[in-house]
């Protein structure tokens, strides 16, 4: 069981606005105290650049980095940490594969497969490098409940099919999608897999080789750590089989006029300086939610979501978007009649922050038939009370415009 | 906490539900679309002009209550305008909703502005600023580009 009293206090933004309920760590989390204090001592304490200095404090500063891929390494139970690349966050890792990988292998005629609940982080990279190849883009559709269909998934497989890129857990409808098959079904047809893991990491746990994914992606600053660091995980082959992306210091191992080696995983993919203390703070926020338990924080977001879904399905006027038979921490809705807008800024009066608009998923809305939704997303500080209040907000609202 | 009412005034709710010039125009001299990325919301400004007068204006597409009500307010104020009042019209409002230095209006135009008053309450709400200018912002594109006004966006 979760304390969230307790959690509460561990995070300096609610002591600061005691009155708050943030609905919308789908976006972004907010940060514990062990980040924020911790990323300060790092400078205080052990901070200089990483991988070149001869001096004692470089090579601390570079122990705390590379100990921070350890942990990462180990909290996705990927089998070797040279899996782990530091990159900028999901957007980065995603382009990265879709540029490096899909560069180097997609040919004309090769079929990309993604489903229709994607960030448009997991679409725009992969349209884009279909087009540069003169492959396909195909879709794999959700059904009417919000869940994904594996039948029709597995009917767009082909021998072209050269990866499938999908969530793991929609950050518009809360849908869980079957990951285990999906990997199983694609590489039957010896396809790549790379999966979306923003949304999962800080509420599920995640273990890459139980997947079988070939690549799983993820930002920091959804999982209670900071922005501008996230992870691209690579199966070791598969990552030492691409070529350099971003290129020149940090990555190389001999440079000439004439020509250059570069490096092996991960350091090849690492071009630059990288965010040292981002990934220091990522490793205390994953420290911070394995002192919960991985299972307990589901437990306790998957309690909440049905809560959400039963109080939310009780308001007049109110349609929940489906989000499939394991809807995990995201209610998405729309209220007859009121715009989203309108409903945000009625419930932001109500000191109740939720996130409306497309969610960075416009074909999905469209093909939802709107121009967008009002989410509450919840997090590991969220609580019955939070649903309640955001229940009356939604009630004032109806108040106010449908009077 | 900003009253809300200040906002979603009485006047503002019903032309959001129930807005006025709410249509597109058979026969338009010129029209443009209003697009926001942030929401997804349209608008489509339809103008008649007979030499340098409105004498017709309409909207259609999909928006909040504050973007329906601007358009509705606005269709209703530019009907039977010169395109220079019009335009007048416009810079006070904007100044009026983005805290801007006061537009010194002709006396004659002053009962329009003042019918515009009422949704000047979004001063106090910034995200929702952009939506009360959108369709003025595609009005004066549609002036500007005949049948083939660019689309403006919000940003
Ligand atoms: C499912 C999903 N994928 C990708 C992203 C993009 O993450 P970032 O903007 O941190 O790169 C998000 C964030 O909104 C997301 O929810």
């Amino acid at each position: 069981m979760i304390d969230v009293r307790a959690v509460r206090r561990e995070f300096p933004i609610f002591v600061n606005n005691p009155n708050l309920v943030f609905l919308d760590s789908g976006a972004s989390a907010q940060k514990p105290r062990a980040v924020i204090d911790g990323i300060a001592e790092f400078y205080r304490s052990d901070y200089a650049n990483v991988h070149r200095g001869v001096y004692q404090l470089s090579a601390r500063s570079t122990d705390r980095f590379e100990e921070a891929r350890a942990t990462v390494r180990a909290f996705l139970n990927a089998a070797d940490e040279r899996e782990i690349v530091f990159v900028r966050g999901a957007t980065e890792a995603i382009n990265l594969v879709a540029q490096s990988w899909g560069g180097a292998v997609l040919q004309a005629g090769d079929e990309v497969v993604i489903s229709d609940l994607e960030h448009h982080s997991n679409l725009v990279p992969w349209q884009i490098a279909c087009q540069r190849a003169g492959a396909r883009l195909l879709v794999a559709p959700t059904d009417a409940t919000g869940e994904f269909d594996l039948g029709a998934f597995e009917a767009l497989l082909s021998p072209r099919t050269r990866m499938v890129a999908v969530t793991h857990v929609s950050n518009v409808t809360g849908t869980v999608l079957p990951v285990e098959n999906i990997a199983r079904l694609a590489h039957r047809r010896g396809a790549m897999v790379l999966v979306d893991g923003c949304q999962a990491i800080p509420r599920m746990p995640v273990d890459v080789q139980a997947i079988g994914c070939d690549f799983y992606a993820f930002s920091g600053h959804k999982a209670y750590g900071p922005s501008g660091v996230g992870i691209l995980y690579g199966r070791y082959d598969a990552l030492a089989a691409m070529p350099p992306w971003q290129t020149g210091g940090g990555m190389i191992t001999s440079v000439a006029y004439a020509g250059t080696e570069f490096q092996e995983p991960p350091h090849r993919f690492e071009a630059g300086t990288p965010d040292i203390a981002g990934a220091v703070g990522l490793k205390l926020a994953l420290d911070f939610i394995e002192g919960f338990g991985r299972e307990a924080i589901r437990e306790h977001e998957a309690a909440l979501t049905d809560y959400g879904v039963d109080v939310l399905s009780r308001i007049p006027d109110l349609n929940l978007v489906g989000g499939g038979q394991r809807r995990l921490s995201i209610l998405s809705f729309n209220i007859d009649g009121v715009h989203p807008h309108d409903v945000g800024t009625v419930l932001d009066q109500h000191e109740v922050a939720v996130r409306v608009g497309h969610h960075c998923a416009q074909p999905l809305m469209d093909k939802l038939g709107i121009s967008g939704t009002v989410r509450a997303s919840l997090g590991i500080y969220n609580d019955k009370a939070d649903i309640d209040r955001l229940a009356k907000a939604i009630e004032a609202c109806r108040e106010m415009f449908l009077r | 906490m900003t009253d809300l009412r200040e906002l979603y005034q009485e006047i503002i709710l019903d032309h959001g539900r129930h807005p006025r010039n709410f249509h597109a125009l058979e026969h338009p001299t010129h029209l443009a679309k209003g697009y926001n990325p942030l929401c997804g919301d349209r608008v489509t400004v339809y103008l008649a002009l007979d030499g340098d007068r409105i004498v017709d204006v309409s909207f259609d597409g999909r928006g909040c209550a504050i973007s329906t009500a601007a358009a509705s307010l606005m269709t209703e104020v530019l009907k039977g305008k010169t395109v220079a009042e019009a335009r007048a019209l416009f810079a006070r409002f904007r100044a009026e909703v983005t805290g801007g230095e006061t537009v010194e209006l002709p006396e004659a135009l002053s009962e329009d502005a003042e019918r515009l008053e009422p949704l000047t309450g979004v001063k106090a709400f910034p995200v929702r600023v952009k939506c009360a200018t959108l369709p003025w912002h595609a009005f004066e594109a549609a002036l500007k580009g005949g049948l083939e006004g660019d689309t403006v966006k919000t940003e």
